[in-house]
């Protein structure tokens, strides 16, 4: 509606760096620290974020996300460092900001003793909507997000799965530029999970998303481009892939699966004895196998000498295969493992 | 700025019509003010005027007024809305004023339906309807500041139970403080004479309209918004 100039949408390659000047970029967030008290929630962390792109923000309970997503939708303001959205600065017009952006908070607060309609109807007008224009945006949203059953209901009624929608319809009624979603898939089941990533990939095609996540699939399954924040930094900002290699980079060798064994130690050991394996290290288990991964430079002739092996010694081999990191690696080398609670007993 | 208000008015207005809550503060107030209006009604026949009515009415409105604001911010807070509403392109001071207005249209139609006292009365012979009138602009001013109160004291809080609490205790406090001082002297006497609701309102309910004592209502009334606005603004440091 105000910007014309400001947020014309660039068709450029997406860049990764932090440093983008153009004032082309959706969201750019620029040296943003956020302190309660003694504690540090956002130190110093700069991201820019294309139009049209969608952003998985990725990182353990407490690392950060919903704050820096408070800031950029200008609820909160940052203690040092600023963050531009479509074009406006979050802390001088917050306004601005505020109509060009859609925002679902997280666990999806929305006003229970409102029927559907009405509350869509509210926020369409509040977010500027022209009175003359709310029907056909509602019709629109209801249709995206699949609402047609529920549009005469009361709020309160309604399922978890149809909060979600509701949530995610008000967030987008006035086709913003730029759409933040906190943990907009939390608590649904995973047909309703994959409903959501739909509707949220079905509205992501022309408009900037970046939503936060601590489920990994979800990152896989929408977005374009993931941010790992971990004690308030960004650990990672990078396309999927190449965290994904360079987590394999760190971390070479192959997989090796065994069926259920009584004694692990001795695959173990048996592993450990192979010609060119360094480290070996067991992965968490799944339920009746044994996952180990071999750190070693010579793959080829390991699996020789593996499948040798199992031919005279029976161990119940399964499959062999090359480490590639799961989503659960990268998660775990980027934040190393991090949990809110192991810091608070720090 | 206006549309905006507008909005928030008409969603809390709704949420009012479409819960009990209006319904219970218009029956009780009716029923309570009714009651002792026609009591008194029969005790002092002779007597041809409204002011045993206005001077009960304030004595409720210390209590319905908090008992409708107590939820406009306590409830947000503790669903977690207030954020949705504070990301959303209205600035703060419209929020208050929006729930603000929801709570005086509210008071405004419980004495509305109050009409029908003055109504009877006029029938039996020559009624003051200039003293009527400033007898209701009293209880609309005293409304407000009490709803204002009531507001300042939701926005404190994410509980409603300590909301009305505070709430009570602050317009009950301002309500009784010229009868609970016991005679006071020279400035004590003009001090409490000042902050107590109740000796601005009996000047209205009187007839008298003095321009001091609408300043003091909409005084109150302001600081006690802008106290609220300060407090819900503080929620963004």
């Amino acid at each position: 509606m105000a910007s014309d100039n400001d947020s014309t949408p660039s068709s450029d390659d997406k860049t990764t760096s932090a440093s983008t000047s153009s004032g082309e970029s959706s969201i750019v967030v620029d040296d943003v620290t956020k302190t309660y008290g003694d504690f540090r929630a956002l130190d110093r962390i700069n991201f820019s974020v294309e139009p049209g792109e969608i952003v998985g923000f990725l990182g353990p309970n407490g690392a950060g996300k919903t704050t820096t997503m408070k800031i950029l939708t200008s609820f909160m303001s940052a203690t040092e460092g600023t963050a531009r959205v479509a074009g406006y600065d979050v802390h001088e017009s917050p306004e601005q900001v505020r109509r060009e952006t859609g925002y679902l908070p997280e666990n999806v607060p929305l006003y229970e003793d409102m029927i559907t309609h009405d509350y869509l109807e509210f926020v369409a007008s509040i977010r500027g909507v022209p009175a003359g224009e709310c029907q056909e945006h509602i019709e629109r949203v209801v249709e995206l997000t699949g609402l047609e059953d529920v549009i005469h209901r009361e709020i309160l009624e309604l399922s978890k799965g149809y909060r979600q929608r509701v949530g995610l319809a008000q967030a987008i009624i006035h086709q913003p530029d730029v759409i933040i979603l906190d943990e907009p898939t939390t608590g649904l089941d995973p047909n309703q999970i994959v409903e959501i990533r739909d509707v949220i990939t079905g509205i992501g095609r022309d408009r900037t998303i970046i939503l936060s996540t601590h489920i990994l699939q979800e990152v896989s399954a929408v977005c374009d481009r993931v941010i790992i924040v971990n004690e308030g930094e960004i650990v990672a900002d990078d396309q999927l892939e190449a965290l994904e290699e360079a987590v394999a980079a760190s971390e070479p060798g192959l997989r090796v699966t065994f069926g259920d064994t009584d004694d692990p130690d001795k695959l173990r050991s048996f592993l450990g004895e192979l010609e060119g394996v360094g480290d070996v290290i067991e992965e968490a288990g799944r339920r009746q196998a044994h996952v180990f991964r071999l750190d070693t430079d010579d793959e080829t002739s390991v699996r020789r000498a593996l499948f040798r092996a199992e031919a005279d010694h029976n161990y119940g081999l399964k499959g062999v295969s090359r480490a590639e990191p799961s989503l659960e690696d990268i998660f775990r080398v980027y934040t190393e493992g991090s949990t809110e609670e192991a810091r608070e007993a720090s | 700025m206006l549309s905006n208000i507008g909005y928030v008015l008409k969603k809390e207005l709704g949420s009012y019509f479409n819960s009990a809550v209006a319904y219970i503060v218009v029956i009780l107030f009716l029923l309570i003010t009714g009651a002792l209006f026609w009591l008194n009604y029969f005790q002092q026949i002779n007597a041809l005027s409204l002011r045993s009515f206005f001077s009960q009415a304030p004595l409720f409105l210390a209590f319905f007024a908090p008992a409708i604001t107590m939820r406009l911010f306590a409830e947000e807070k503790r669903m977690g809305t207030l954020e949705l509403l504070m990301t959303m392109p209205l600035r703060d001071v419209e929020i208050v004023m929006g729930k603000f207005l929801a709570a005086v249209s509210l008071l405004t139609v419980v004495f509305v339906m109050t009409l029908p006292y003055p109504i009877t009365l006029s029938f039996l012979g020559d009624l003051d309807w200039g003293a009527v009138a400033s007898g209701y602009l009293g209880l609309l001013l005293l409304g407000g500041t009490y709803s204002a109160i009531g507001l300042m004291a939701s926005s404190w809080t994410r509980d409603q139970v300590v909301s009305i609490l505070v709430a009570f205790s602050i317009c009950f406090f301002l309500y009784l403080i010229d009868q609970l001082v016991g005679e006071p002297t020279g400035a004590m006497a003009r001090i409490v004479d000042y902050i107590s609701t109740n000796s601005h309102f009996n000047n209205l309910a009187r007839g008298v309209i003095d321009i001091r004592d609408v300043f003091y209502y909409l005084s109150v009334t302001a600081v006690a918004l802008l106290i609220t606005q300060v407090s819900v603004a503080s929620r963004r440091w």
